[in-house]
């Protein structure tokens, strides 16, 4: 049985469907021949011309949610969908907040396994093999479902690049959430966005990151005076964020942002696998730490061995001479 | 309010990692501990419990092995108990069969509040805790970087791309925490001697109503079909900082003609 129909969660944030979704629905396109996209929240007529343009034939709607959690409601109108026969043989799903959520609630729903960590997808026939970086990235396991379809993956954000087909405006067709009971109790009472100067860190063309070697909260302040002299972003590792130093939407890695910016600078972090597996796509990584045998100089172009607290002042020193 | 703290016992993250050969799965041997991604979960539950009056803190794992040490050291944090599901059918298992699995022992504990760790530091695939609050029927909130319980409603700041949510749901309830909600305790020696008596039941996936074929590799309906080394991202340049380090790195942003 060939691949023929492929459902892309469609995530919409602050009124556009995110770059994953972008890129998901690209690769469906070359899946297979009928790509369709799940969007929630009131947002799908405004967005099913963009959906169309990368791909989407048809985008099933779930409405308006009210102040109820995604996961719940969203996999339960897919999963009623996919009861009334409308069966997809594959579904992408990002790997966001929201889109975990989603994968884990329609996996149990469907008795369907999930796999995820997804960063490479082949069709070979009517199979569809699934790549994953493994200890950091150094090996790359192929995987494949065994069972029945539909078969669900969650997808690593920068996975695949987004291209627009040209295609005309998706057709919005209801998907209405069934009656949940219980498992939809999650409410959102506020919601707080942190504030950002200069570019998005999954956009900016260099990512400037801190990590446990800065020794104190304050002294990432140095990240970010680097990161604004080179018009970028500043970054975090996972051990900084869980300390409270910086807020959660700067940490790059497994559980953070996935970055391919030109140019990385690692200033103080030691390289573990989970911040190696969002910032080792960058085309060009420089490193500063002051252990030598720090896993972040294995995957550096240069590796500056020495202390932050010196090279970095001078470094940004250097540069506003420059002007 | 009783609460289940799901937690999973993996090799020495600090160790090097490895993939058996034959069944593409990772080595699991040598002694096991407590993933650290746990005990931040371990401490929420202490934290949420009142223990003084009477209220249960329960860990519940799964392992092929009869492997305890992990759990040992969660007991000597302060939980009370804990259930082990331990059957050589297990091995390979997947997280939605894990799930079945645990949903099965976690309801014996009859908990108002689950708590689970956003994802395991080994397998990192993070979709256990909805996947289990979905089979039990329960409302869940992950990636919680602050939990507070009152009037039977679990309130959390939950991480978003943006900043956070707060989010609220009556119990019971799922929560998956981050490692920065709480800061986790370390064992006292009282705590590591009470836990050599503290009630650890061992149950097989047969006690649970499972057969073996339900679970482990068979049940896991996905393989790994191949590994292979990835192209390799060269070491570069490695400069020793004799205090003219950065003039390194001015020079590689000029040849990158970001300056």
């Amino acid at each position: 049985m060939s691949i023929d129909k492929i459902w892309v969660l469609a995530e919409v944030v602050d009124g556009s469907p995110t770059s994953t979704t972008l890129e998901l629905l690209t690769e469906a396109r070359s899946m297979g021949p009928t790509v369709a996209a799940v969007t929630w929240g009131g947002v799908a007529a405004s967005v099913a011309t963009t959906l169309g343009d990368f791909g989407a034939s048809t985008v099933y709607d779930t409405g308006d949610l009210s102040d109820a959690l995604p996961g719940a409601p969203v996999a339960a109108a897919m999963a009623a969908l996919i009861g009334s026969g409308d069966r997809p043989d594959v579904i992408l799903i990002p790997a966001s907040y929201d889109g975990r959520d989603i994968a884990g609630r329609l996996s149990a729903k469907l008795d369907s396994p999930v796999i995820t960590n997804v960063v490479g997808l082949t069709v070979e026939g009517d199979e569809v093999r699934s790549q994953h970086g493994l200890f950091g990235g150094a090996q790359v396991a192929v995987a494949r479902f065994t069972g029945e379809r539909p078969w669900i993956f969650v997808v690593r954000a920068k996975s695949f690049t987004a291209e627009s087909s040209g295609g005309d405006p998706a057709q919005v067709t209801s998907a209405p959430v069934p009656d949940l009971g219980p498992s939809n109790a999650a409410k959102v009472l506020a919601r707080h966005v942190e504030e950002r100067t200069g570019p998005k860190l999954d956009e900016a063309e260099v990512v400037v990151s801190g990590g446990r070697g800065l020794g104190s909260a304050e002294h990432y302040a140095m990240v970010e005076e680097l990161a604004k002299l080179l018009h970028g972003a500043a970054g975090a590792s996972r051990a900084i964020v869980d300390a409270g130093w910086v807020p959660y939407s700067h940490q790059v890695g497994q559980t953070g942002k996935t970055v391919k910016p030109t140019l990385y600078i690692a200033c103080g972090i030691s390289g573990a696998t989970q911040h190696l597996v969002g910032m080792k796509g960058s085309k060009n990584i420089v490193a500063i730490n002051k252990d030598r045998d720090a896993p972040i100089f294995s995957v550096a172009d240069l590796g500056i061995v020495g202390d932050v607290h010196k090279v970095v002042p001078k470094l940004i020193e250097a540069l506003k001479t420059r002007g | 309010m009783n609460v289940v703290v799901c937690v999973k016992q993996i090799p020495d993250p600090a160790a090097p990692q490895a993939l058996d050969p034959e069944t593409r799965t990772l080595v699991r041997q040598g002694k096991l501990i407590l993933d650290d991604s746990d005990a931040y979960g371990v401490e929420m539950g202490l934290q949420l419990a009142d223990q003084a009056a009477g209220d249960l803190v329960t860990l519940v794992s799964m392992a092929p092995n009869a492997e305890t040490s992990g759990l040992r050291t969660a007991l000597a944090m302060g939980a009370d108990r804990a259930i082990l599901v331990s059957d050589d059918a297990l091995r390979g298992s997947d997280a939605l069969s894990t799930a079945k699995v645990l949903a099965k022992a976690i309801e014996r504990a009859e908990p108002d509040l689950i708590i689970a760790a956003t994802e395991s530091t080994d397998g990192y695939t993070g979709t256990f805790p909805v996947q289990l609050a979905e089979l039990l029927g329960l409302p869940s909130i992950t990636f919680a970087k602050k939990v507070s319980v009152a009037d039977g409603k679990v309130h959390v700041d939950r991480q978003t791309e943006a900043g956070y949510d707060e989010v609220e749901c009556p119990l019971p309830a799922v929560v998956t925490v981050t490692a920065g909600v709480v800061e986790p305790r370390y064992p006292s020696f009282k705590g590591i001697m009470a836990a050599k008596s503290k009630p650890l039941e061992q149950l097989t996936v047969a006690d649970l109503g499972f057969d073996g074929s339900q679970v482990g590799a068979t049940g896991s309906r996905q393989e790994v079909t191949d590994v292979a080394p990835a192209d390799e991202r060269q070491a570069g340049e490695i400069v020793e900082d004799e205090g003219d380090g950065y003039e390194s790195v001015i020079r590689f942003l000029e040849q990158l003609k970001l300056i």
